[in-house]
């Protein structure tokens, strides 16, 4: 196992952090109220926290003088290994919660285990991360519940966006080999086991919220490879642009 | 126009164990489970607090102040209730 | 007693209750929500309570505009947590306001219909990096020299929600000079764009702290009830006087050609405030005020079916436990 493949790893996991803590912080200022709007953002600034701790720590061990911000905004798309599910759009609050709580679930379990990886800089991070991310959960879970089982109009809002991003959700537990490796060092996470808690969690809580399950044997996948939805490049060309235009300059 | 409006909430925080809970201001939320999430998140962004209360505004009964005459100002000229209306040798101590 | 008579009662009452809250607030005692009030009192206090949370939020969308594109995540944190403030500000700002008895839906009415007023300055557009900085040091900087004599304003609940504002803020003015200061130690590129981000923004800056003193109409009533401490000449002068050697240090030039340190006054002369523009952008003629406007109604038109669906949720929820009940 070199740092490169311990690097790929982070990427897969601090990637998502980044990408789903930029969808949101889009949304500040235009929340549904100011109390939601407030909620949402300490969302982001959770995310964008936990995605400075693993860049800093890919700075330490990559080869190349790099710092946080290299890594944040100096990479191609092809080199960003979120899952496709952040880089969904804001389509409505309905997309956002639902995005957000398909996220926050999977993202808690994988936290649980990686505290107990070998890695002491993973144990710091997930540990100090698990807080947040549990409160996250709560907040969008709590929130789909009440668009779920509010009015006519929520419910059908809920619907399409927990119908649209479901295709999404099988791509969270896909191991590259890389994620084989990591974890088999006793570093990173098999996900594999954590799947079937993970849909039955979902699940209880869709239908708990009076919705349906989506019937689709078909999932997407690819963002773990590089291969993102045609949103990725304009979620980049916005979040780089300065670090693009201005090279090589301190802000 | 929304049909029904979030009400209002007052939200009371305890900055540290060992303070008594304090009246920190208010927020709308729908219920009192959003009104607690609200409050952590507008009041307490900057480790303000250990413990949050909140309570829907409606349910308080205040004073009014039309009546503070009769509320409060007879207890103005009862200073036998404070330490000071004692008159003690200069030399005493401890009491 | 005849009607006429009783008017004449009802009047000199009032009168003297006025007498009595007049004395009350000169004797630096506050009023609270409940306390009898002039209707005058109430109306201003709602007018500029409300115009003060309608800025907070407005001003929350040309720095928002610069989140995504923040050029550091050390700088998209800050912002972040410093456009999160804003809304915190108008949050506590329209709960005092409600403390006078209108509901912030009411409020939020007023600001869509174009009639309640925001600081104009948020009506300029934010075009690079460097306006952000710039906003920072100057839009807060003028802004904090407005509140902080606010902190011991007559009406309890204003001047409580502007302690918290304060004490919040103090990190906003700071973050906005490191930016600069960061931009001016940095190349020509850089230092160019903080130069050209102050030219835009000094006037504006200035504007903000209000039309000048024999052109303003609330003055003297506002001074009476310490909604106001100082007049927005005096404002001005303390503002340019503790900025000019600010920009100093940053190497940068103010645009003003007559700015000059009066060594007889003690004070920065500076040249003439462009009031046209002014107007021009306060009757709705700036060039962002369209958008800015129709950000916020999108923001509370699409957040309509989800207030309703959270409301819709929580009736439901209660009748259950009502049921349970029984």
């Amino acid at each position: 196992m070199t740092n490169e493949n311990l690097i790929q790893y982070i990427y897969g996991i601090a990637d998502n952090s980044l990408i789903l803590g930029q969808r949101i912080s889009e949304l500040c200022g235009h929340g549904p109220t100011l109390e939601t709007d407030i909620a949402m953002t300490n969302i982001a600034l959770d995310l964008l926290g936990q995605t400075r701790s693993y860049y800093q720590y890919v700075a330490e061990l990559s080869a190349k003088d790099l710092t946080e911000d290299d890594v944040a905004f100096l990479r191609t798309e092809r080199e960003y290994k979120n899952v496709l599910l952040v880089e969904q759009p804001n389509t409505d609050f309905a997309y956002v919660i639902v995005r957000q709580y398909f996220f926050d679930v999977f993202h808690f379990m994988l936290l649980k285990e990686l505290e107990n990886s070998k890695n002491v800089n993973f144990q710091a991070i997930a540990k100090k991360s698990l807080k947040e991310v549990s409160y996250h959960k709560r907040f969008s879970g709590d929130w789909l519940k009440r668009l779920g089982d509010g009015t006519e109009e929520s419910k059908a809002k809920a619907q399409q966006a927990v119908n649209d991003l479901w295709v999404y959700t099988d791509e969270l537990f896909q191991m590259t080999d890389n994620d084989i490796l990591i974890a088999e060092a006793g570093y990173g996470v098999d996900t594999n086991p954590l799947k079937s808690a993970y849909y039955n969690e979902i699940t209880a809580l869709i239908k708990g919220s009076t919705l349906d399950i989506p019937e689709t044997p078909y999932f997407q996948k690819g963002g773990k490879q590089g291969i993102h939805t045609e949103h990725m490049g304009f979620i980049l060309s916005d979040m780089q642009y300065m670090q693009r235009t201005y090279p090589d300059m301190k802000w | 126009m929304s049909k029904k409006n979030w009400p209002l909430w007052e939200v009371f925080v305890r900055s540290k164990n060992g303070l008594e809970h304090r009246h920190f201001g208010s927020l709308h939320a729908p219920d009192a489970d959003m009104a607690l999430k609200n409050a952590r998140d507008v009041y307490t962004r900057r480790s303000e607090g250990v413990s949050i209360w909140v309570v829907e505004s409606k349910n308080i009964k205040a004073s009014n102040p039309e009546d503070n005459g009769e509320m409060f100002e007879p207890a103005a000229d009862k200073a036998y209730r404070h330490p000071t209306f004692y008159e003690l040798p200069d030399d005493i101590e401890h009491m | 007693m005849n009607t006429r008579e009783k008017m004449n009662e009802n009047d000199e009452q009032i009168r003297s209750l006025e007498e009595i809250f007049e004395a009350k607030i000169a004797r630096d005692e506050k009023i609270e929500p409940k306390d009898w009030m002039p209707e005058k009192y109430r109306k201003t206090h709602i007018r500029q309570i409300s115009q003060h949370a309608h800025s907070e939020i407005v001003g929350m969308l040309p720095e928002g505009n610069w989140i995504s594109r923040a050029p550091s995540l050390r700088r998209k944190v800050a912002l972040l947590a410093k456009v999160q403030d804003e809304a915190g500000h108008g949050l506590y700002l329209y709960s005092a306001c409600e403390t006078l008895g209108i509901s912030r839906e009411e409020l939020y009415d007023q600001l869509h219909s174009g009639k309640a007023k925001y600081s104009s300055i948020f009506n300029y557009p934010t075009l690079t990096w460097a306006d952000i900085g710039a906003i920072g040091w100057l839009v807060d900087g003028a802004a904090i020299i407005n509140q902080v004599p606010l902190c011991s304003t007559s009406f309890g609940p204003y001047a409580r929600a502007m302690v918290r504002v304060c004490k919040e803020e103090s990190f906003h003015q700071r973050q906005g000079y490191e930016i600069m200061m960061t931009l001016c130690n940095g190349t020509q590129e850089q230092k160019d764009m903080a130069q050209d981000a102050l030219n835009r923004w000094w006037w504006p800056a200035l504007m903000m702290l209000g039309p000048t003193d024999d052109e303003s109409v609330h003055t003297a009533q506002s001074m009476k009830w310490k909604l106001k401490r100082k007049t927005n000449d005096e404002l001005r002068q303390q503002f340019i006087d503790q900025t000019v050697p600010q920009a100093d240090i940053l190497g940068l030039k103010m645009p003003d050609k007559d700015l000059k340190y009066n060594n007889e006054t003690g004070h920065y002369d500076f040249g003439e405030i462009n009031w046209d523009e002014f107007w021009q952008v306060v009757k709705g003629h700036g060039m962002c005020n369209k958008e800015r406007i129709s950000a916020r109604k999108n923001a509370w038109n699409n957040g309509e079916w989800v207030r309703d669906a959270a409301v819709a949720y929580a009736e439901k929820q209660a009748d259950k436990e009502v049921k349970e009940a029984v």
